[in-house]
Protein backbone atom coordinates (compact mmCIF):
# COMPACT_ATOMS: atom_id res chain seq x y z
CA UNK A 1 0.00 0.00 0.00
CA UNK A 2 2.37 2.42 -1.09
CA UNK A 3 0.10 5.15 -2.38
CA UNK A 4 -3.32 7.01 -1.56
CA UNK A 5 -5.08 5.30 -3.98
CA UNK A 6 -3.68 1.63 -3.46
CA UNK A 7 -4.50 2.26 0.28
CA UNK A 8 -8.10 3.55 -0.44
CA UNK A 9 -8.73 0.34 -2.52
CA UNK A 10 -7.59 -2.63 -0.79
CA UNK A 11 -9.13 -0.81 3.02
CA UNK A 12 -12.27 -0.19 1.27
CA UNK A 13 -12.79 -3.99 -0.32
CA UNK A 14 -11.26 -5.22 3.23
CA UNK A 15 -14.25 -3.50 5.36
CA UNK A 16 -16.56 -3.81 2.37
CA UNK A 17 -16.21 -7.71 2.69
CA UNK A 18 -16.08 -7.69 6.34
CA UNK A 19 -19.34 -5.97 6.40
CA UNK A 20 -20.93 -8.25 3.88
CA UNK A 21 -20.01 -11.61 6.03
CA UNK A 22 -21.60 -9.77 9.25
CA UNK A 23 -24.78 -9.65 7.18
CA UNK A 24 -24.81 -12.96 5.27
CA UNK A 25 -24.48 -14.80 9.03
CA UNK A 26 -27.93 -13.99 8.98
CA UNK A 27 -29.03 -16.20 6.11
CA UNK A 28 -27.66 -19.01 8.45
CA UNK A 29 -29.39 -17.79 11.36
CA UNK A 30 -32.57 -17.51 9.13
CA UNK A 31 -32.43 -21.41 8.16
CA UNK A 32 -31.58 -22.23 11.74
CA UNK A 33 -34.53 -20.34 12.90
CA UNK A 34 -36.85 -21.75 9.75
CA UNK A 35 -35.65 -26.11 9.98
CA UNK A 36 -36.89 -25.74 13.96
CA UNK A 37 -39.84 -23.95 13.31
CA UNK A 38 -40.51 -26.57 10.48
CA UNK A 39 -39.92 -29.84 12.81
CA UNK A 40 -42.06 -31.14 15.33
CA UNK A 41 -41.11 -30.44 18.92
CA UNK A 42 -39.74 -33.79 19.37
CA UNK A 43 -36.84 -33.06 17.37
CA UNK A 44 -36.41 -29.43 17.78
CA UNK A 45 -32.77 -29.88 19.53
CA UNK A 46 -31.46 -32.05 17.27
CA UNK A 47 -32.36 -29.75 14.51
CA UNK A 48 -31.01 -26.87 15.35
CA UNK A 49 -27.61 -28.78 15.91
CA UNK A 50 -27.70 -30.06 13.18
CA UNK A 51 -27.46 -27.14 10.92
CA UNK A 52 -25.53 -25.19 13.67
CA UNK A 53 -22.36 -27.11 13.57
CA UNK A 54 -22.52 -27.06 9.89
CA UNK A 55 -20.86 -23.58 10.48
CA UNK A 56 -17.20 -25.35 12.24
CA UNK A 57 -17.35 -28.45 9.84
CA UNK A 58 -17.11 -26.55 6.54
CA UNK A 59 -15.52 -24.04 8.32
CA UNK A 60 -12.48 -26.33 9.23
CA UNK A 61 -12.60 -28.09 5.46
CA UNK A 62 -12.96 -24.59 3.72
CA UNK A 63 -9.44 -23.50 5.56
CA UNK A 64 -7.95 -26.60 4.74
CA UNK A 65 -9.04 -27.26 1.21
CA UNK A 66 -12.02 -25.22 0.31
CA UNK A 67 -10.90 -22.24 -0.81
CA UNK A 68 -7.63 -23.89 -2.23
CA UNK A 69 -9.73 -25.27 -4.58
CA UNK A 70 -11.55 -22.03 -5.76
CA UNK A 71 -8.19 -20.76 -7.01
CA UNK A 72 -6.57 -23.98 -8.13
CA UNK A 73 -9.36 -25.71 -10.13
CA UNK A 74 -10.26 -22.95 -12.68
CA UNK A 75 -9.11 -24.83 -15.65
CA UNK A 76 -10.92 -27.83 -14.64
CA UNK A 77 -8.36 -29.48 -14.26
CA UNK A 78 -7.44 -30.89 -17.39
CA UNK A 79 -9.92 -28.68 -19.75
CA UNK A 80 -8.22 -25.58 -20.17
CA UNK A 81 -5.06 -26.07 -18.84
CA UNK A 82 -3.51 -27.79 -15.50
CA UNK A 83 -3.70 -27.09 -11.74
CA UNK A 84 -3.61 -23.17 -11.28
CA UNK A 85 -0.54 -22.46 -8.43
CA UNK A 86 -2.71 -20.71 -5.00
CA UNK A 87 -0.13 -21.10 -2.56
CA UNK A 88 -1.42 -18.07 -0.78
CA UNK A 89 -4.83 -20.10 -0.36
CA UNK A 90 -2.93 -23.10 0.71
CA UNK A 91 -3.43 -23.91 4.49
CA UNK A 92 0.22 -23.66 5.45
CA UNK A 93 0.52 -20.29 4.19
CA UNK A 94 1.72 -17.25 5.83
CA UNK A 95 -1.09 -15.44 4.39
CA UNK A 96 -3.40 -17.75 5.51
CA UNK A 97 -2.66 -15.90 8.99
CA UNK A 98 -2.32 -12.38 10.61
CA UNK A 99 -0.12 -10.42 8.28
CA UNK A 100 0.86 -7.18 7.55
CA UNK A 101 1.55 -7.28 3.69
CA UNK A 102 5.60 -6.32 4.01
CA UNK A 103 8.51 -9.02 3.71
CA UNK A 104 7.24 -12.46 3.41
CA UNK A 105 8.69 -14.77 5.79
CA UNK A 106 8.53 -18.09 2.97
CA UNK A 107 10.13 -18.34 -0.48
CA UNK A 108 6.79 -19.40 -2.11
CA UNK A 109 5.16 -16.08 -2.28
CA UNK A 110 6.25 -12.48 -3.30
CA UNK A 111 6.39 -8.89 -1.87
CA UNK A 112 3.54 -8.46 -4.48
CA UNK A 113 1.45 -11.44 -3.47
CA UNK A 114 1.84 -10.14 0.10
CA UNK A 115 0.67 -6.43 -0.54
CA UNK A 116 -2.57 -7.94 -2.19
CA UNK A 117 -3.44 -10.28 -0.35
CA UNK A 118 -2.62 -9.58 3.28
CA UNK A 119 -5.82 -7.39 4.06
CA UNK A 120 -7.99 -9.44 1.49
CA UNK A 121 -7.35 -12.89 1.70
CA UNK A 122 -9.24 -13.39 5.21
CA UNK A 123 -12.44 -11.63 3.96
CA UNK A 124 -12.72 -13.32 0.84
CA UNK A 125 -12.26 -16.60 2.83
CA UNK A 126 -15.45 -15.43 5.12
CA UNK A 127 -17.14 -14.25 2.66
CA UNK A 128 -16.86 -17.69 0.58
CA UNK A 129 -17.18 -19.68 3.69
CA UNK A 130 -20.28 -18.29 3.99
CA UNK A 131 -21.48 -19.07 0.49
CA UNK A 132 -20.33 -22.48 1.63
CA UNK A 133 -22.28 -22.71 5.15
CA UNK A 134 -25.79 -21.71 2.87
CA UNK A 135 -25.13 -24.48 0.13
CA UNK A 136 -24.92 -26.92 2.91
CA UNK A 137 -27.74 -25.61 4.52
CA UNK A 138 -29.93 -25.61 1.80
CA UNK A 139 -29.58 -29.69 2.08
CA UNK A 140 -29.74 -29.63 5.61
CA UNK A 141 -33.66 -28.38 5.75
CA UNK A 142 -34.78 -31.03 3.16
CA UNK A 143 -33.77 -34.13 5.16
CA UNK A 144 -34.94 -32.95 8.91
CA UNK A 145 -36.27 -35.47 11.19
CA UNK A 146 -34.58 -38.58 10.00
CA UNK A 147 -31.01 -38.35 8.90
CA UNK A 148 -28.19 -39.24 11.49
CA UNK A 149 -26.26 -35.75 11.91
CA UNK A 150 -22.90 -37.49 11.67
CA UNK A 151 -23.86 -38.61 7.81
CA UNK A 152 -25.49 -34.59 7.42
CA UNK A 153 -21.83 -33.59 8.35
CA UNK A 154 -20.05 -35.93 6.15
CA UNK A 155 -22.55 -34.51 2.83
CA UNK A 156 -21.51 -30.94 4.30
CA UNK A 157 -18.32 -31.22 3.86
CA UNK A 158 -18.94 -32.76 0.65
CA UNK A 159 -21.01 -29.61 -0.62
CA UNK A 160 -19.54 -27.00 1.48
CA UNK A 161 -16.09 -27.39 1.03
CA UNK A 162 -15.59 -29.17 -2.45
CA UNK A 163 -18.58 -29.64 -5.23
CA UNK A 164 -19.57 -26.55 -4.45
CA UNK A 165 -16.84 -24.73 -4.83
CA UNK A 166 -15.05 -26.36 -7.26
CA UNK A 167 -18.15 -25.44 -9.55
CA UNK A 168 -17.61 -21.79 -8.33
CA UNK A 169 -14.07 -22.30 -9.52
CA UNK A 170 -15.29 -23.39 -12.94
CA UNK A 171 -18.52 -20.90 -13.64
CA UNK A 172 -18.00 -18.21 -11.19
CA UNK A 173 -14.43 -17.12 -11.48
CA UNK A 174 -13.18 -15.00 -14.25
CA UNK A 175 -10.82 -17.61 -15.62
CA UNK A 176 -12.99 -20.39 -15.35
CA UNK A 177 -13.40 -22.68 -18.07
CA UNK A 178 -17.01 -22.87 -18.33
CA UNK A 179 -16.99 -19.05 -18.52
CA UNK A 180 -14.27 -19.30 -21.04
CA UNK A 181 -15.74 -22.30 -23.20
CA UNK A 182 -19.57 -22.25 -22.41
CA UNK A 183 -20.03 -18.52 -21.97
CA UNK A 184 -21.55 -19.80 -18.41
CA UNK A 185 -22.98 -16.39 -16.50
CA UNK A 186 -24.38 -16.76 -12.94
CA UNK A 187 -23.40 -13.55 -11.35
CA UNK A 188 -25.41 -14.13 -8.28
CA UNK A 189 -24.88 -17.87 -8.50
CA UNK A 190 -28.56 -19.18 -9.18
CA UNK A 191 -26.83 -22.11 -10.35
CA UNK A 192 -23.33 -22.04 -8.25
CA UNK A 193 -24.71 -22.29 -5.17
CA UNK A 194 -28.55 -23.01 -5.08
CA UNK A 195 -29.02 -25.40 -8.17
CA UNK A 196 -25.98 -27.23 -6.75
CA UNK A 197 -27.50 -27.69 -3.45
CA UNK A 198 -30.60 -28.68 -4.96
CA UNK A 199 -29.40 -31.43 -6.74
CA UNK A 200 -27.62 -32.53 -4.03
CA UNK A 201 -30.19 -32.54 -1.89
CA UNK A 202 -32.21 -34.62 -3.74
CA UNK A 203 -29.97 -37.39 -4.23
CA UNK A 204 -30.25 -37.40 -0.14
CA UNK A 205 -33.68 -37.67 0.01
CA UNK A 206 -33.99 -40.39 -2.55
CA UNK A 207 -31.53 -42.61 -0.72
CA UNK A 208 -32.64 -41.40 3.13
CA UNK A 209 -36.73 -42.23 1.97
CA UNK A 210 -39.67 -40.10 3.44
CA UNK A 211 -40.35 -39.52 6.95
CA UNK A 212 -42.55 -42.21 8.75
CA UNK A 213 -46.30 -41.03 7.94
CA UNK A 214 -45.44 -38.83 5.09
CA UNK A 215 -47.12 -40.78 2.95
CA UNK A 216 -50.38 -43.19 2.65
CA UNK A 217 -50.66 -46.50 2.30
CA UNK A 218 -52.23 -45.89 -1.52
CA UNK A 219 -48.84 -43.31 -1.97
CA UNK A 220 -50.55 -40.55 -1.82
CA UNK A 221 -48.53 -37.48 0.47
CA UNK A 222 -49.76 -35.91 3.33
CA UNK A 223 -49.04 -32.79 4.20
CA UNK A 224 -46.68 -32.56 7.67
CA UNK A 225 -47.70 -28.53 8.35
CA UNK A 226 -44.28 -26.46 9.67
CA UNK A 227 -44.78 -26.64 13.39
CA UNK A 228 -44.54 -22.97 13.95
CA UNK A 229 -45.39 -20.89 11.40
CA UNK A 230 -44.05 -17.78 13.22
CA UNK A 231 -40.66 -19.08 13.57
CA UNK A 232 -40.68 -19.98 10.27
CA UNK A 233 -41.38 -16.58 9.09
CA UNK A 234 -38.91 -14.83 11.33
CA UNK A 235 -36.38 -17.77 9.26
CA UNK A 236 -37.36 -16.72 6.07
CA UNK A 237 -37.01 -12.92 6.70
CA UNK A 238 -33.84 -13.49 8.39
CA UNK A 239 -32.75 -15.10 4.76
CA UNK A 240 -33.76 -12.57 2.99
CA UNK A 241 -32.20 -10.13 5.05
CA UNK A 242 -28.85 -11.91 4.87
CA UNK A 243 -29.42 -12.33 0.84
CA UNK A 244 -28.70 -8.63 0.56
CA UNK A 245 -25.50 -9.08 2.13
CA UNK A 246 -25.17 -12.32 -0.27
CA UNK A 247 -25.33 -10.23 -3.22
CA UNK A 248 -23.05 -7.35 -1.96
CA UNK A 249 -20.71 -9.98 -1.51
CA UNK A 250 -20.69 -11.67 -5.41
CA UNK A 251 -19.65 -7.86 -5.86
CA UNK A 252 -15.88 -6.30 -6.15
CA UNK A 253 -16.77 -2.66 -5.07
CA UNK A 254 -14.10 -0.76 -6.45
CA UNK A 255 -12.00 -1.48 -9.57
CA UNK A 256 -10.86 0.18 -12.68
CA UNK A 257 -12.88 -1.01 -15.26
CA UNK A 258 -11.14 0.80 -17.86
CA UNK A 259 -9.34 -0.98 -20.50
CA UNK A 260 -5.71 0.57 -22.00
CA UNK A 261 -5.45 3.66 -21.22
CA UNK A 262 -7.32 6.10 -18.28
CA UNK A 263 -9.24 5.22 -15.20
CA UNK A 264 -12.75 4.34 -14.44
CA UNK A 265 -13.79 3.04 -11.19
CA UNK A 266 -16.87 0.89 -10.60
CA UNK A 267 -18.13 -1.70 -9.05
CA UNK A 268 -17.95 -5.30 -10.47
CA UNK A 269 -19.95 -9.01 -10.47
CA UNK A 270 -17.49 -11.62 -9.64
CA UNK A 271 -16.42 -12.25 -13.91
CA UNK A 272 -14.58 -8.57 -13.48
CA UNK A 273 -17.44 -6.83 -15.51
CA UNK A 274 -18.77 -3.60 -14.26
CA UNK A 275 -22.04 -3.37 -12.36
CA UNK A 276 -23.61 -1.15 -9.83
CA UNK A 277 -25.25 -1.58 -6.30
CA UNK A 278 -28.08 0.08 -7.90
CA UNK A 279 -28.48 -2.15 -10.23
CA UNK A 280 -28.58 -5.10 -7.99
CA UNK A 281 -30.62 -3.42 -5.70
CA UNK A 282 -33.36 -2.47 -8.07
CA UNK A 283 -33.45 -5.88 -9.50
CA UNK A 284 -32.95 -8.38 -5.74
CA UNK A 285 -36.30 -5.91 -4.97
CA UNK A 286 -38.16 -6.78 -8.00
CA UNK A 287 -37.52 -9.97 -7.98
CA UNK A 288 -38.64 -10.32 -4.35
CA UNK A 289 -42.04 -9.17 -5.24
CA UNK A 290 -41.77 -11.44 -8.43
CA UNK A 291 -41.32 -14.48 -6.61
CA UNK A 292 -43.77 -13.02 -3.61
CA UNK A 293 -46.84 -12.30 -5.65
CA UNK A 294 -46.53 -15.67 -7.72
CA UNK A 295 -46.33 -17.48 -4.29
CA UNK A 296 -49.18 -16.05 -2.97
CA UNK A 297 -51.48 -16.85 -6.08
CA UNK A 298 -50.45 -19.81 -6.74
CA UNK A 299 -50.33 -21.34 -3.48
CA UNK A 300 -53.63 -19.56 -2.99
CA UNK A 301 -52.49 -17.81 0.24
CA UNK A 302 -50.38 -20.65 1.50
CA UNK A 303 -48.01 -18.42 4.01
CA UNK A 304 -45.20 -20.98 3.43
CA UNK A 305 -45.12 -21.17 -0.17
CA UNK A 306 -45.82 -17.17 -0.28
CA UNK A 307 -42.73 -16.98 1.97
CA UNK A 308 -40.80 -19.36 -0.31
CA UNK A 309 -42.11 -18.23 -3.34
CA UNK A 310 -40.20 -14.30 -3.14
CA UNK A 311 -37.04 -16.47 -2.17
CA UNK A 312 -37.26 -18.91 -5.24
CA UNK A 313 -38.12 -15.23 -7.27
CA UNK A 314 -34.62 -13.69 -6.01
CA UNK A 315 -32.81 -17.31 -6.85
CA UNK A 316 -34.48 -17.46 -9.93
CA UNK A 317 -33.06 -14.24 -11.16
CA UNK A 318 -29.62 -14.48 -9.28
CA UNK A 319 -28.20 -15.51 -12.80
CA UNK A 320 -28.92 -12.07 -14.44
CA UNK A 321 -29.47 -9.72 -11.69
CA UNK A 322 -26.18 -7.50 -12.89
CA UNK A 323 -27.64 -6.96 -16.19
CA UNK A 324 -31.96 -7.46 -16.29
CA UNK A 325 -34.11 -4.52 -16.25
CA UNK A 326 -36.22 -4.50 -12.84
CA UNK A 327 -39.39 -5.49 -14.91
CA UNK A 328 -37.84 -8.37 -16.53
CA UNK A 329 -36.14 -9.85 -13.54
CA UNK A 330 -40.37 -9.54 -12.11
CA UNK A 331 -41.57 -11.64 -14.72
CA UNK A 332 -39.05 -14.20 -14.77
CA UNK A 333 -38.88 -14.28 -10.85
CA UNK A 334 -43.08 -14.74 -11.20
CA UNK A 335 -43.05 -17.34 -13.86
CA UNK A 336 -40.41 -19.58 -12.84
CA UNK A 337 -42.09 -19.35 -8.91
CA UNK A 338 -44.85 -21.02 -10.47
CA UNK A 339 -43.71 -23.82 -12.55
CA UNK A 340 -41.42 -25.10 -9.41
CA UNK A 341 -44.26 -24.62 -7.21
CA UNK A 342 -45.91 -27.12 -9.25
CA UNK A 343 -42.85 -29.01 -10.11
CA UNK A 344 -42.45 -29.32 -6.06
CA UNK A 345 -46.40 -31.28 -6.11
CA UNK A 346 -45.62 -32.89 -8.85
CA UNK A 347 -42.09 -34.66 -7.87
CA UNK A 348 -43.25 -35.28 -4.58
CA UNK A 349 -46.32 -37.01 -5.82
CA UNK A 350 -44.91 -39.04 -8.76
CA UNK A 351 -41.50 -40.27 -7.04
CA UNK A 352 -42.64 -40.09 -3.25
CA UNK A 353 -40.09 -37.47 -2.30
CA UNK A 354 -40.48 -36.24 0.99
CA UNK A 355 -38.93 -32.55 0.89
CA UNK A 356 -39.82 -31.27 4.27
CA UNK A 357 -38.88 -27.46 3.36
CA UNK A 358 -39.45 -27.65 -0.21
CA UNK A 359 -35.33 -26.78 -0.77
CA UNK A 360 -35.29 -29.13 -3.73
CA UNK A 361 -37.79 -26.57 -5.79
CA UNK A 362 -36.99 -23.11 -4.05
CA UNK A 363 -33.36 -23.60 -4.23
CA UNK A 364 -32.34 -26.58 -6.91
CA UNK A 365 -35.40 -26.50 -9.67
CA UNK A 366 -35.59 -22.44 -9.39
CA UNK A 367 -31.26 -21.90 -9.66
CA UNK A 368 -31.36 -24.64 -12.48
CA UNK A 369 -34.46 -22.54 -14.36
CA UNK A 370 -33.02 -18.95 -13.47
CA UNK A 371 -29.62 -20.35 -15.18
CA UNK A 372 -31.23 -21.59 -18.64
CA UNK A 373 -33.76 -18.08 -18.47
CA UNK A 374 -30.39 -16.12 -18.41
CA UNK A 375 -29.24 -17.99 -21.75
CA UNK A 376 -32.71 -16.89 -23.17
CA UNK A 377 -32.50 -12.78 -21.91
CA UNK A 378 -28.64 -12.43 -22.11
CA UNK A 379 -27.96 -14.11 -25.25
CA UNK A 380 -25.19 -12.78 -27.16
CA UNK A 381 -23.83 -10.91 -23.82
CA UNK A 382 -20.14 -11.03 -23.11
CA UNK A 383 -19.50 -13.75 -20.21
CA UNK A 384 -15.77 -11.84 -19.69
CA UNK A 385 -14.16 -8.49 -20.02
CA UNK A 386 -12.04 -9.54 -22.37
CA UNK A 387 -10.14 -6.18 -23.38
CA UNK A 388 -9.74 -5.37 -19.52
CA UNK A 389 -8.52 -9.35 -18.93
CA UNK A 390 -6.08 -8.90 -21.93
CA UNK A 391 -8.09 -12.26 -23.93
CA UNK A 392 -6.16 -12.69 -27.26
CA UNK A 393 -9.56 -13.99 -28.44
CA UNK A 394 -12.98 -12.73 -26.99
CA UNK A 395 -14.40 -15.54 -25.01
CA UNK A 396 -17.70 -17.58 -25.56
CA UNK A 397 -20.72 -15.18 -25.37
CA UNK A 398 -24.10 -16.69 -23.29
CA UNK A 399 -26.13 -18.54 -24.73
CA UNK A 400 -28.77 -20.59 -24.28
CA UNK A 401 -27.26 -23.50 -24.90
CA UNK A 402 -24.16 -22.57 -22.69
CA UNK A 403 -26.31 -21.88 -20.20
CA UNK A 404 -27.99 -25.29 -19.96
CA UNK A 405 -24.48 -27.07 -20.52
CA UNK A 406 -24.17 -25.10 -17.24
CA UNK A 407 -27.24 -25.70 -15.52
CA UNK A 408 -26.71 -29.67 -15.81
CA UNK A 409 -23.44 -29.20 -14.52
CA UNK A 410 -24.57 -27.45 -11.46
CA UNK A 411 -27.68 -29.73 -10.71
CA UNK A 412 -26.72 -32.81 -11.95
CA UNK A 413 -22.99 -33.35 -12.21
CA UNK A 414 -21.96 -31.65 -9.28
CA UNK A 415 -24.99 -31.82 -7.01
CA UNK A 416 -26.49 -35.06 -7.46
CA UNK A 417 -23.98 -37.75 -8.90
CA UNK A 418 -21.77 -36.79 -6.03
CA UNK A 419 -24.50 -36.35 -3.15
CA UNK A 420 -26.02 -39.69 -4.22
CA UNK A 421 -22.92 -41.40 -4.48
CA UNK A 422 -21.95 -40.43 -0.74
CA UNK A 423 -25.51 -40.91 0.86
CA UNK A 424 -25.59 -44.54 -1.11
CA UNK A 425 -22.19 -45.47 0.97
CA UNK A 426 -23.67 -44.33 3.67
CA UNK A 427 -26.92 -46.09 3.56
CA UNK A 428 -24.99 -48.98 2.68
CA UNK A 429 -22.76 -49.21 6.00
CA UNK A 430 -26.33 -48.26 8.35
CA UNK A 431 -24.54 -44.69 8.80
CA UNK A 432 -27.59 -42.32 7.02
CA UNK A 433 -30.80 -42.68 8.84
CA UNK A 434 -31.86 -42.81 12.38
CA UNK A 435 -33.29 -46.58 13.88
CA UNK A 436 -37.37 -46.46 13.18
CA UNK A 437 -37.92 -46.32 16.84
CA UNK A 438 -35.85 -43.06 17.57
CA UNK A 439 -37.64 -41.47 14.53
CA UNK A 440 -41.20 -42.39 16.14
CA UNK A 441 -39.98 -41.30 19.66
CA UNK A 442 -38.04 -38.16 18.55
CA UNK A 443 -34.55 -37.16 18.02
CA UNK A 444 -34.41 -35.43 21.43
CA UNK A 445 -35.74 -38.14 23.36
CA UNK A 446 -32.34 -38.76 25.76
CA UNK A 447 -32.34 -34.97 25.70
CA UNK A 448 -35.81 -34.75 27.13
CA UNK A 449 -35.43 -37.84 29.14
CA UNK A 450 -32.82 -36.10 31.41
CA UNK A 451 -34.69 -32.55 31.21
CA UNK A 452 -37.45 -34.47 33.02
CA UNK A 453 -35.60 -36.21 35.23
CA UNK A 454 -34.04 -33.46 36.49
CA UNK A 455 -37.30 -31.03 36.52
CA UNK A 456 -39.14 -34.41 38.80
CA UNK A 457 -35.78 -34.06 41.16
CA UNK A 458 -35.56 -30.20 41.62
CA UNK A 459 -39.03 -30.72 42.37
CA UNK A 460 -39.02 -33.13 44.74
CA UNK A 461 -35.76 -31.69 46.63
CA UNK A 462 -38.06 -28.08 46.68
CA UNK A 463 -40.65 -30.03 48.17
CA UNK A 464 -38.58 -31.59 50.47
CA UNK A 465 -37.27 -27.74 51.57
CA UNK A 466 -40.94 -26.14 51.94
CA UNK A 467 -42.04 -29.00 54.47
CA UNK A 468 -38.60 -28.19 56.23
CA UNK A 469 -39.01 -25.24 56.63
CA UNK A 470 -42.77 -25.58 57.40
CA UNK A 471 -42.01 -27.65 60.37
CA UNK A 472 -42.32 -25.81 63.94
CA UNK A 473 -38.84 -25.32 65.31
CA UNK A 474 -37.95 -27.36 68.07
CA UNK B 1 12.20 -15.22 25.17
CA UNK B 2 9.83 -14.31 21.87
CA UNK B 3 7.29 -16.10 20.13
CA UNK B 4 6.81 -13.36 17.41
CA UNK B 5 9.03 -12.48 14.70
CA UNK B 6 9.59 -8.75 15.66
CA UNK B 7 10.39 -7.18 19.14
CA UNK B 8 8.33 -3.60 18.93
CA UNK B 9 6.32 -1.79 16.52
CA UNK B 10 9.01 0.97 15.38
CA UNK B 11 9.97 -0.17 12.32
CA UNK B 12 9.50 0.55 8.95
CA UNK B 13 6.00 -1.11 8.45
CA UNK B 14 6.73 -2.32 4.77
CA UNK B 15 8.63 -4.70 6.41
CA UNK B 16 6.25 -6.15 8.68
CA UNK B 17 5.12 -9.91 7.32
CA UNK B 18 3.78 -12.46 9.82
CA UNK B 19 1.76 -11.10 12.92
CA UNK B 20 1.47 -14.63 14.62
CA UNK B 21 3.90 -16.47 16.77
CA UNK B 22 5.89 -19.69 15.42
CA UNK B 23 6.11 -18.56 12.38
CA UNK B 24 7.93 -21.73 10.81
CA UNK B 25 5.10 -23.85 12.27
CA UNK B 26 2.53 -23.84 9.65
CA UNK B 27 2.79 -27.01 8.17
CA UNK B 28 2.72 -28.99 11.53
CA UNK B 29 -0.17 -26.72 13.20
CA UNK B 30 -2.11 -27.99 9.43
CA UNK B 31 -1.38 -31.51 11.01
CA UNK B 32 -2.80 -30.78 14.17
CA UNK B 33 -5.75 -29.38 13.00
CA UNK B 34 -6.45 -32.08 10.07
CA UNK B 35 -5.84 -34.85 12.97
CA UNK B 36 -8.05 -32.60 15.17
CA UNK B 37 -11.26 -32.84 12.25
CA UNK B 38 -10.75 -36.31 11.21
CA UNK B 39 -10.56 -37.18 15.08
CA UNK B 40 -13.64 -34.96 15.81
CA UNK B 41 -15.69 -37.25 13.22
CA UNK B 42 -15.06 -40.26 14.14
CA UNK B 43 -15.67 -39.53 17.86
CA UNK B 44 -18.99 -38.34 17.16
CA UNK B 45 -20.50 -41.24 14.65
CA UNK B 46 -19.31 -43.40 16.90
CA UNK B 47 -20.86 -41.72 20.13
CA UNK B 48 -24.16 -40.90 17.85
CA UNK B 49 -23.83 -44.66 16.88
CA UNK B 50 -24.11 -45.92 20.19
CA UNK B 51 -26.67 -42.87 21.76
CA UNK B 52 -28.93 -44.14 18.61
CA UNK B 53 -28.73 -47.83 19.30
CA UNK B 54 -29.07 -47.46 23.05
CA UNK B 55 -32.18 -45.92 22.44
CA UNK B 56 -33.70 -47.94 20.00
CA UNK B 57 -33.06 -50.74 22.21
CA UNK B 58 -34.75 -48.92 25.41
CA UNK B 59 -37.98 -48.18 22.92
CA UNK B 60 -38.96 -52.15 21.80
CA UNK B 61 -38.60 -53.01 25.18
CA UNK B 62 -42.25 -53.55 26.36
CA UNK B 63 -44.60 -50.49 25.99
CA UNK B 64 -42.11 -47.93 26.07
CA UNK B 65 -42.30 -46.62 22.68
CA UNK B 66 -45.86 -46.39 22.71
CA UNK B 67 -45.80 -44.14 26.12
CA UNK B 68 -42.73 -42.24 24.24
CA UNK B 69 -45.03 -41.32 21.79
CA UNK B 70 -47.93 -40.54 23.71
CA UNK B 71 -46.16 -38.00 25.46
CA UNK B 72 -42.73 -36.78 24.12
CA UNK B 73 -41.28 -36.10 28.19
CA UNK B 74 -42.37 -39.51 29.73
CA UNK B 75 -39.63 -41.45 29.09
CA UNK B 76 -38.28 -41.53 32.26
CA UNK B 77 -40.67 -43.68 33.91
CA UNK B 78 -39.49 -46.32 31.94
Amino acid sequence: MDNDITALQVLFTETYYWLTIVIMFLIHVGFCTYEVGVSRRKNHLATLLKNTMVIPVVGVTFYLFGWWLYSAMVNGPGITGGVVAAPFAEPWNELMATHMGGTPHGTDITPADTALWARLNGVFWGAFLLFSWTTASIVSGSIIERIRSGAFWLIAVMVGSVTWIIDASWGWHPSGWMVQLLGYHDAYASGVVHAIAGGTALAVIINLGPRIGKFRPDGTPRNIQPQNPWLVCIGLFLIYTGFWGFYAACNIPLYDVQPGDGVFWSATNIYLQPTTLSAITFNFIMSLCGGLMAGYIVSKGDAFWTYSGGLAGVIACSAGNDLYHPIQALLIAAIIVVVIYKLHFWVERRFKIDDAVGAVAVHGYAGFLGVCAAGFVLWGYPSSPDALLGHAEPWARVTPWGQLAGAIIMFWVLGFIPGYALSWLLKKFGMLRIPREVELAGLDFTTHAGVTRDDEEIKSAALQEARAAMRPAK
Amino acid sequence: MNTGSFSDWSGAMFDLGPLYPFVGWETEMVIVLTIFWIGWHVVQIRGEHRQREEEARRLREGDNLQRAMQAERTPERM
